[in-house]
């Protein structure tokens, strides 16, 4: 019985000893600095993004006035509150209410940048769209929309959309792959065939008519996209299965009783995934880039929503306010920078062939 | 050795000319030194073996005398019939290599060109180095091959190397590397992807054309028995140093240096306790088949028989030697047995439980009475989970009633049988080496308790010395747990040292049964004397 503490107290030990081949390959990412460094810098950005409402609104975070507390980001309080005439929701940026807020007594603490992606600025001195000034730090758009705002927001859209696009794509691609190469022979030569025909339909031509029969919507755009999304991952999975289920661990794995479940997800799956990891950040920037050209195109999410390709519309449609093209160019490229740079340093991380300096 | 002043050796080369000699031979990849300082000579007309395990530098040392080592630095002399090959301009080497020194290589299949027929890359060095006219090379090519002892070589030159056998393709590449009629071949293990019956025919065939063209052959080898009827001096080498070297009766009967010592005795010794008279029978296949379909057209699939109506039983702490040369069906039968593959015909019967009769989830339970271990150590285990993981995953499905300690404490206890201390738990397969490695697959196999385990080929990927320790091991785990192995293997000296009994199987039929003794000094098969002789077993 002596054996049983002995055995358990390893577990304290463990993580010293344990050089997982995960691990080894996080350490192998690390040593890549420009990769590692554009992880974080990517990273921070995603976070500042998703913190865009406190970032960027047009609704003060936290509002004093005549000896009581208001939260507008959680209430939506009628102009009368603050002094004004109307029972309207209150207009923040009106030059009356700013005065009221200001008196006294009162104060309104506004977000660092005081415009959400929709709020049109009406009391601009310069017509739209404006240059970049002390009010409109990257200037307006066509619309009087502050440019700044719109590319936070325009870029979580853009994040979370390839986000969601590359897990479902990576989903769905995985088990078809893993179906198609774990069953091989019959399964595999039929469902092969399937996917070959589900490649040749015109994906463009789907999203346009699409486009036309229901309202785009960033519901849509997903489901469309994932639907073809799938077909180039499912083919590295398919070989990597092939090539694994041949492995004499498959087969100890199944001399010792295991059902096709256990071999798949314990055995073939973990190592089956180094093209799926390894094509994740290009999958990002791919997606990214299609949901932006389809924007550009007209094809994409509805109007009012922030999005890197309608700005790019934009810029097109006015060539002469440089503000608007250049930010637009310098946040996609920079983003899609970003995530080949990550990109290349996963794949250096994950080729057995590298060994660790 | 360095230190002979110019005069002495000048003189010392006339007398005895050295046609190689190396003079400290460093080899770095990177930091790591793979050659320490190695000093060698070889005269005209020499056979020398060079000997060690996986690793030891043996290849790169080969690679380093014809600079053809890429992302390594050398440094030190390489003196070929008195010029420095280091320092030779890379224009000139180049004359030298294929004319003057050639090698050929482990892989045959690999080593040549599969987009070009045998006789064309035979051929083209001659065109090459000795300026022939097409139509000459070719004759001389036809030639060559004849020499080699290819029959019909005159249809063999249009060959392309898929077509030809494993001993034939070695034949060709040892025609190809005779081609120019070198003075040194640089031989890096040249019989080792091959049969045991074919290996004695490619050596006797080196002999013959060293004697006859006079040149001198360096053996680069691990296989003691191979060296011992071939070279007439050894080197061996131990982690990049050459530990010792001499004639080769005097190394073996008189081995100075424990290194060699130890792989001298190496050599697998007869170690089995006798049968338990009436044992039980724990395995018991009659008349099993094993057919794959044969590629044709959809309708008519013609089957092709690689085990044909095989009947063997085993009983409890026996031995079985399964013994045959590659694609004899051997594994195509273990696999069967174990269930891995379908079964054309015949029936097993495991512990006395007949198999045929069931269903899926009684067919789960018998397979925890036979378990398997494979050749390759580095394939058999998943790279991804720990060795608790990898140990316990038979418990898990076996018995899931077992908690996390109970389960830890027979991983444990399994591991500490196989010599492995319980630290090991949290660690990755890539952390071990291969003769760790296979313990571990045995510790997975046993951990269930079997009755009967399948020994594929369980120590042929491993070094000599490894070797000999999984056997000692595989001994005493029969001893103590009464296990029942079916051990096959290719290795006449593997299997004389570990079976009871010994089934030679040949195309897919069992050609005779014995005692293994019995067998291995009284074969009634010609085929099994050929096989034995081959091996080079000498009786112990």
């Amino acid at each position: 019985m002596s054996t049983v503490p002995a055995a358990l107290a390893l577990r304290n030990d463990a993580p010293v000893l344990a050089r997982s081949p995960a691990r080894l390959a996080w350490t192998r990412f690390k040593s890549q600095h420009l990769g590692y460094v554009s992880l974080w810098i990517f990273g921070v950005l995603f976070g500042l993004s998703l913190l865009a409402p406190v970032l960027c609104n047009d609704k003060p975070l936290l509002v004093r006035y005549e000896g009581h507390w208001y939260m507008p980001l959680l209430h939506s309080y009628p102009e009368t509150t603050f002094g004004g005439d109307f029972h309207t929701p209150t207009d923040y940026l009106d030059p009356l209410i700013r005065k009221h807020l200001s008196e006294d007594g009162n104060f309104a603490l506004f977000p660092p940048v005081p415009y959400r992606y929709d709020t049109i600025n009406y009391y601009a001195i310069q017509p739209n769209p404006a240059p970049p000034s002390a009010q409109n730090w990257l200037g307006t758009d066509d619309g009087g929309r502050d440019v700044l705002s719109r590319l936070v927001y325009g870029f979580r859209v853009s994040v979370l959309f390839a986000l969601a696009l590359t897990l479902s794509g990576t989903l769905l691609g995985v088990v078809m792959g893993a179906i198609q190469g774990y069953f091989a022979g019959r399964v595999d030569l039929t469902l092969q065939r399937v996917t070959e025909v589900w490649g040749a339909m015109p994906e463009l031509y789907l999203l346009i008519i699409f486009a036309s029969i229901f309202a785009p919507s960033f519901l849509l755009l997903l489901v469309l996209l994932s639907l073809f999304g799938w077909l180039g991952l499912s083919d590295y999975v398919r070989a990597e299965f092939l090539r694994n289920r041949q492995m004499d661990y498959v087969r100890a794995a199944r001399a010792l009783g295991a059902n096709h479940w256990q071999i798949a997800t314990r055995h073939i799956l973990p190592n089956s995934l180094t093209p799926v990891l390894t094509f994740l950040p290009f999958r990002m920037s791919g997606a990214i880039l299609a949901l932006t050209s389809l924007d550009f195109l007209g094809l994409g999410v509805p109007p009012p929503t922030p999005s890197l390709g309608e700005m790019l519309a934009q810029a097109k449609g006015n060539l002469d306010a440089w503000w608007l093209s250049i930010s637009v160019f310098i946040t996609l490229v920079l983003t899609l920078l970003l995530l080949t740079f990550i990109g290349e340093a996963l794949r250096t991380a994950l080729d057995p062939r590298r060994e660790l300096r | 050795m360095s230190a002979i002043p110019r005069a002495t050796r000048e003189a010392s080369s006339q007398t005895d000319a050295a046609l190689l000699r190396i003079e400290a031979l460093n080899v770095d990849f990177g930091p790591q030194r793979v050659v320490h300082d190695l000093n060698l000579e070889l005269r005209a007309g020499e056979k020398f073996a060079l000997v060690g395990e996986s690793g030891s530098g043996k290849t790169v040392t080969a690679l380093a005398i014809l600079r053809l080592l890429q992302g390594a630095t050398v440094r030190g002399r390489v003196l070929f019939q008195g010029q420095d090959l280091a320092s030779m301009p890379e224009r000139r080497l180049r004359g030298v290599r294929g004319r003057d020194i050639a090698m050929i290589f482990q892989e045959p299949m690999s080593a040549l060109n599969p987009l070009q027929p045998v006789g064309q890359q035979i051929a083209e060095s001659l065109e090459l180095h000795e300026a022939l006219s097409r139509k000459a090379a070719w004759a001389r090519a036809v030639v060559l091959l004849e020499r080699m002892g290819i029959a019909d070589s005159a249809r063999r030159v249009q060959s392309y190397p898929h077509q030809l056998s494993g001993g034939q393709r070695q034949r060709a590449m040892i025609a190809m590397a005779l081609a120019c009629k070198p003075r040194l071949l640089l031989a890096d293990e040249p019989t080792t992807a091959l049969d045991m019956s074919v290996r004695a025919q490619i050596l006797a065939l080196l002999d013959e054309l060293q004697r006859e063209e006079g040149l001198a052959v360096m053996l680069i080898s691990h296989d003691l028995h191979l060296v011992r009827g071939f070279a007439q001096r050894v080197g061996v080498m131990q982690q990049g140093r050459l530990v010792e070297q001499g004639a080769t009766a005097e190394v073996f009967a008189h081995a100075q240096h424990p290194y060699t010592q130890a792989l001298l005795g190496s050599l697998p010794q007869r170690d089995v306790e006798p049968l338990a008279p009436r044992a039980p029978i724990v395995l018991h296949a009659e008349r099993v088949s094993v057919a794959y379909a044969q590629r044709g057209s959809w309708l008519r699939r013609r089957l092709h028989k690689v085990v044909d109506q095989v009947s063997l039983e085993l009983r409890a702490g026996e031995t079985l030697g399964l013994v045959g040369e590659s694609g004899c069906g051997k594994t195509s039968l273990a696999m069967a047995l174990l269930g891995l593959q379908p079964m054309g015909e015949g029936c097993v019967s495991l512990d006395g439980v007949e198999l045929a009769g069931l269903d899926s989830h009684g067919w789960r339970a018998a397979r925890r009475r036979i378990q398997v271990v494979f050749q390759d150590p580095f394939s058999s285990l998943s790279p991804r989970r720990n060795v608790e993981q990898i140990v316990a995953e038979g418990l898990n499905i076996h018995e899931p009633a077992l908690d996390q300690a109970a389960c830890r404490v027979r991983v444990v206890d399994t591991l500490r049988d196989m010599g492995l201390d319980a630290s090991i738990l949290p660690r990755f397969p890539h952390e071990f080496s291969g003769g760790q490695r296979q313990r571990i697959a045995l510790a997975r196999a046993l951990v269930l308790h079997p009755s009967v385990l399948v020994l594929d080929e369980p120590t042929s990927a491993l070094d000599i010395s490894v070797q000999q320790q999984i056997l000692h091991l595989l001994i005493r785990l029969q001893r103590e747990q009464g296990l029942a192995y079916l051990f096959i293997t290719h290795d006449m000296a593997v299997i004389g040292a570990m079976a009871h009994r010994i089934a030679v199987m040949r195309e897919g039929k069992i050609l005779e049964t014995g005692e293994a003794l019995a067998l291995l000094h009284h074969p009634q098969q010609p085929y099994t004397r050929q096989l034995i002789q081959a091996a080079g077993v000498t009786s112990s």
